[in-house]
């Protein structure tokens, strides 16, 4: 797996915690800082939460687990990410999946070799007039096609 | 769990608590709850089981598995009836077929992802999922799963992502995934009954899976203490007892209690035959209200361990093997060797030590052979060496010897002062009903040299930890006191009404002295002066104020100051008498309570009376038919100390092993050594049989009939759940020997030393096996005055009379850190071991702590170039014993800790002479000592294990 950032210290983590510990529930904030500047939640993250939250890592964990756009690796230098619910499946998604994860050689989740994108299902962008759609990084896309989902992995340099 | 009984049936959801009833009806029922009662356990009530997974009554309503839902007339839908609660005139009706499509439907989708192998299946019969099949009608299941939790392969050979092996880290459980139905009882009853949130469910939707700790944690390796909540609220397999596992479902369950700590929880042991299968936490327990902990819980291997003496055994010499021999030629050996000792020392040159972790009736009797038989008062009792300073310090303020509430207390406080006690670790139920109210909202103060778990952890924060320096308790509590009074913040009425006006008046000028202000004191006790004015505010301000204390209190030079001091403490705050408050000794073993109340004391006779008083004394002559020594008796320390000059000669010491638990092992060793009968009765060959010539064979607590009294004087039953494995119970082998020096005893049943015990002991005159049968336990005082005992004391006026204050002048032990010995050693206990450790060594509980360790600062260890793990040589004036180093900034800088659970450590070697200068109770809890870099154990350690190796060897019987 590609680990661009050095593993972050515990200074730092609990530098990104300390902000945000007169909240009422602090929690998520938290992890939002801890993954906009990691990537990721590193693992080391957990227990220092726990510790300064006063709960237990397990609460942690539940927490971190639920949510699946927290990471426990960093992903690509790009996101992609193609619905897989109803309306989408109905205009094709599912084999459009398919074939992008053939194409890239990787599963759900999966990041390419070069590090540059990884793929990931989403459950309706809410784009349903436009299916099938997909996002990549923090941009939607709808009408999504062999051809134009090439053009965009071209563009992310997958 | 499914429950046996009929009065253990699941209601649902908890009871409510408001006074105000409500009427509604249900399936065309009238039924009349209490306001917020949910429409489940008013159904249950009712005698109407709701079909339900998710609701279980030890914990809150979740509404997570639809198989509860009911129809409701004028709502819409079909609400789930554990989160619903009753209103006025509601008409529910719990059985339609609207209500049963949908059970039936919700049913099939859970058994779609559950294997069905009920027949071998570890729950069979102990299911409440197969149960609920059952109830729903269940008869198909139309769904064919492409993806389950439950198939290691798919059809096809792969393996199932989906598909968890089944964890068996811990000992005594195992969790199994491929069971599991999410219904998130282990979770929460991790969260709302045990406080410790070592569970959560991880991954949401189909992911959604029960995870002990972090991501990678087995069971073993998270948060887990192993308490059996979870497995307990499991409705399925999943959540298993290896032993259940192994043994099969248990057939029937005796009532009993835990023989463990002083919390004195009830327990159903269940079983096969005579065969214990396991120990399921009594819901109708006062103590412990269903919950448990790893000791009680799992722990009662000991019982069938191979280390245990079933045969009588004697010897001439220590030096000698031992013989097995009948238990005739025991007693015969026993008895005539104790009245030759009489004939040639005196009557006074024998005598015995009583029990605390045996019954009442069982330490009754024990007593009653040093008076009644020995003809002297040479008894004394283990509580010698911990809460004896309650006993004085309680009886000469408030006029009892005991704590003055009950453990429902806890859940109307609203300030905690937890002084010399870690709960989570010696008296965890308790900790867990504590820490239940503790998240409510109550305040906590700790004061305590150890950053005990207490003071910090999941969602639990003391409010203040006052880290003293050991052995400044006196200094610490008069500094409290001192505020109080001088910021004019004690409850004057109280004082007024409830004591004595003018001792308080000497007391307050006593304490008032700028000498006693935080400020003057605070170099000495290491406790910054700001948090406690802080503490002692909140304390008084806060509302209703309890004192929890342990032995971190007692075992002191000054422990029954400090004793006095907490008293002091409640009654300048108006903290005594009513729910919520009250000072409460928190007891180490089970039945410390007991042994003091049955009369252990060389100076006292059942239920506090001095020897010397010639009308306690007239009524035990009376019952007994002899004449009673009226010259108080030898203490534990008084008879070695005599033994060493060769006045005392003989010694019957019932299950405590006191060369392990009583300080200055080498002296206690001298002084067994130089008697000529020690006659020890133990289920072990222990540290102290080393010594002994007579070893009877003693029987657990499931081998036999009588009562323990726990910390909040509650009378428990303890039944017999099988024949002892020795052949007698205690209390017959105690009569045995009576009669073998010639005593004319005759009980045929532990009910006839109760009735003997109510007949001359005021306080226990109204209690019979009759009376606990029917009540399930009283609390002392039980008599014509109270006759369903006594919850809580001290209501309407203190026993004594008017509350005294006594002044608690500070003085520091002679016990004080120097240059060649310049840190201070103070002692404890872990949760998964017992005291010195007899039984749970003899127990899985050893997976969780196999040695004891030396906790020290990392400050401290790294001038003395001590690292973690490393073997280190701890040496006091009186001795020196090896272990490994533990750094940890839980202890001060200058502070080392350590527990005493291990024979081969010794840290009694190490304890000093020192003790409580009203009780002799031991300074354990003070010892000044110095750490340095070791190679292995020291000499002592291993003449030790060569003598012991020596005298344990057993010739078998000769044929």
């Amino acid at each position: 797996m590609h680990t661009r950032l050095p593993v972050p210290s515990d200074a730092e983590i609990s530098a990104l915690i300390a902000p945000h510990l007169a909240l009422e529930g602090p929690l998520l904030p938290i992890l939002h800082d801890i993954q906009a500047r990691f990537g990721h939640v590193p693992d080391r993250a957990q227990p220092l939460i726990a510790e300064a939250l006063n709960i237990s890592k397990a609460e942690v964990h539940g927490v971190v687990s639920f949510y699946h756009d927290f990471r426990e690796v960093p992903a690509g230098r790009h996101v992609v990410k193609i619905c897989r619910a109803e309306a989408c499946q109905a205009m094709g998604g599912a084999a459009l999946a398919e074939q992008t994860l053939a194409r890239l050689g990787i599963g759900w989740h999966g990041t390419t070799a070069n590090g540059a994108v990884t793929v990931e299902p989403v459950y309706c962008l809410g784009l349903c007039a436009c299916a099938p759609a997909a996002m990549v990084d923090d941009k939607v896309v709808g009408r999504v096609d062999a051809a134009r989902m090439d053009a965009l992995l071209r563009e992310v340099g997958a | 769990m499914k429950d046996f009984i009929i009065p253990d049936r699941d209601f649902g959801t908890p009871a409510a608590r408001a006074k105000e009833m409500v009427t509604l009806s249900i399936d065309g029922f009238d039924v009349t709850v209490p306001a917020g009662t949910s429409v489940m356990r008013a159904a249950a009530e009712a005698g109407i089981q709701v079909p339900k997974l998710c609701a279980t009554d030890s914990l809150e309503a979740f509404g997570s598995c639809r198989l509860c839902v009911v129809e409701i007339e004028g709502r819409r839908g079909t609400p789930a009836s554990c989160t619903t609660p009753v209103t006025p005139g509601m008409v529910v009706h719990t059985q339609s077929d609207t209500v049963r499509k949908i059970r039936r439907g919700v049913m099939e989708l859970y058994i779609s992802d559950h294997p069905l192998d009920c027949l071998t299946c570890s729950a069979n019969g102990d299911c409440e999922l197969q149960d609920m099949a059952g109830a729903v009608g269940l008869r198909d299941v139309r769904y064919e799963a492409q993806k389950t939790h439950f198939r290691p392969r798919n059809t096809s050979g792969e393996a199932n992502p989906q598909y968890i092996p089944k964890d068996t880290s811990n000992p005594y459980f195992t969790y199994d995934p491929a069971k599991c139905i999410v219904c998130s009882r282990c979770v929460r009853a991790c969260e709302e009954v045990q406080g410790t949130f070592a569970l959560t469910i991880e991954g949401r939707g189909f992911d959604s899976r029960v995870s002990f700790g972090a991501k990678t944690d087995t069971a073993l390796e998270s948060d887990c203490v192993s308490c059996g909540a979870c497995v307990q609220a499991c409705p399925t397999a999943t959540l298993q007892e290896k032993s259940v596992i192994e043994l099969g479902t248990p057939q029937k369950s005796v009532i009993t209690t835990c023989a463990y700590c002083g919390v004195g929880c009830s327990f159903k042991a269940e079983l096969n035959g005579d065969q214990l299968v396991r120990m399921v936490p009594y819901k109708h327990g006062k103590a412990n209200r269903g919950h448990s902990c790893v000791k009680g819980r799992f722990a009662y291997g000991y019982a069938t361990h191979r280390d245990r003496i079933l045969k009588p055994m004697i010897r001439d010499r220590i030096d000698q093997p031992w013989q097995e021999v009948s238990w005739d030629e025991a007693l015969r050996f026993a008895a005539d060797r104790m009245r030759g000792l009489q004939e040639k020392y005196g009557r006074r040159s024998i005598g015995v030590i009583t029990s605390s972790r045996c019954t009442n009736e069982e330490t009754y009797l024990v007593q009653k052979l040093a008076r009644g038989v020995f003809r002297n008062n040479n008894t004394d009792t283990c509580a010698r060496v911990c809460h004896s300073p309650t006993g004085y310090g309680l009886g000469q303020t408030f006029g009892t010897s005991a704590g003055t509430q009950d453990f429902d207390s806890v859940e109307h406080t609203d300030v905690v002062i937890v002084i010399g006690a870690n709960p989570t670790d010696g008296h965890p139920v308790f900790a867990s009903r504590l820490k239940k109210r503790l998240r409510a909202g109550a305040k906590l103060i700790v004061i305590d040299p150890r950053r005990i778990d207490l003071v910090k952890s999941a969602h639990i924060k003391a409010a203040h930890h006052l880290p003293l320096r050991p052995g400044t308790n006196v200094a610490v509590v008069s500094a409290l006191a001192h505020v109080i009074v001088t910021e004019g913040l004690m409850d004057e009425a109280f004082i007024r009404e409830r004591c004595d006006w003018d001792e308080f008046q000497d007391y307050a000028a006593f304490i008032s002295d700028p000498r006693h202000s935080p400020e003057a004191t605070e170099l000495l006790t290491g406790v910054p002066a700001a948090d406690l004015r802080a503490a002692a505010r909140l304390f008084a301000t806060g509302g209703n104020g309890a004192i929890y204390y342990g032995l971190g209190v007692t075992e002191h030079s000054q422990g029954s100051t400090t004793v006095i001091g907490i008293a002091n403490l409640a009654m300048l705050t108006g903290n005594v008498g009513r729910p919520g408050v009250g000072v409460n000794p928190l007891r180490g073993q089970n039945n410390v309570q007991g042994s003091c109340d049955m009369g252990s004391f060389p100076h006292e006779l059942p239920g506090y009376r001095h020897v010397k008083g010639d009308e306690a004394r007239a009524v035990f002559e009376a019952a007994w038919g002899v004449t009673i020594d009226p010259e108080p008796g030898l203490r534990i320390p008084n008879m070695l100390d005599a033994a060493v000059e060769g006045t005392f000669k003989g010694l019957y010491c019932q299950g405590e092993d006191i060369l392990q638990s009583d300080p200055d092992t080498k002296h206690v060793a001298a002084g067994l050594a130089a008697m000529e009968c020690v006659i020890v009765h133990d289920l072990f060959l222990n540290e102290t049989a080393n010594y002994a010539h007579v070893f009877l064979p003693g029987s657990t607590f499931l081998e036999k009939d009588g009562t323990f009294t726990n910390a909040e004087r509650r009378i428990n039953r303890v039944r017999r759940v099988m024949a002892p494995r020795n052949g007698y119970a205690d209390w017959e082998v105690t009569q045995m020997l009576a009669r073998a020096m010639g005593a004319d005893w005759h009980y045929t049943h532990p009910s006839q030393i109760m009735d003997e015990i109510a007949l001359t002991t005021p306080s226990f005159a109204g209690v019979n096996y009759e009376v606990l049968e029917e009540k399930g336990s009283v609390q002392w005082p039980c008599n014509e005055a109270n006759p369903d005992g006594t919850p809580l004391m001290h209501v309407d006026g203190f026993v004594r009379g008017k509350g005294r204050f006594i002044v608690t002048e500070y003085v520091a032990t002679e016990e004080r850190a120097g240059p060649r010995f310049p840190l201070l050693l103070t002692t404890g206990r872990i949760l998964s071991q017992y005291n010195v450790g007899a039984q749970t060594r003899r127990t899985a509980n050893v997976v969780w702590h196999d040695q004891d360790v030396l906790e020290i600062h990392p400050h401290d260890a790294e001038v003395r170039g001590v690292k973690e793990g490393d073997f280190v040589r701890l040496a006091s004036r009186s001795g020196e014993t090896t272990l490994r180093a533990k750094l940890t900034d839980r202890v001060s800088p200058g502070v080392v800790y350590t527990t005493f659970h291990h024979p081969d450590t010794q840290a009694n070697v190490i304890t000093t002479d020192f003790s409580d200068w009203a009780t002799n109770c031991p300074e354990y809890k003070v010892t000044a000592v110095q750490v340095s870099p070791s190679n292995g154990p020291s000499d002592w350690q291993e003449d030790y294990s060569a003598q012991a190796e020596m005298s344990r060897r057993i010739l078998p019987a000769a044929e």
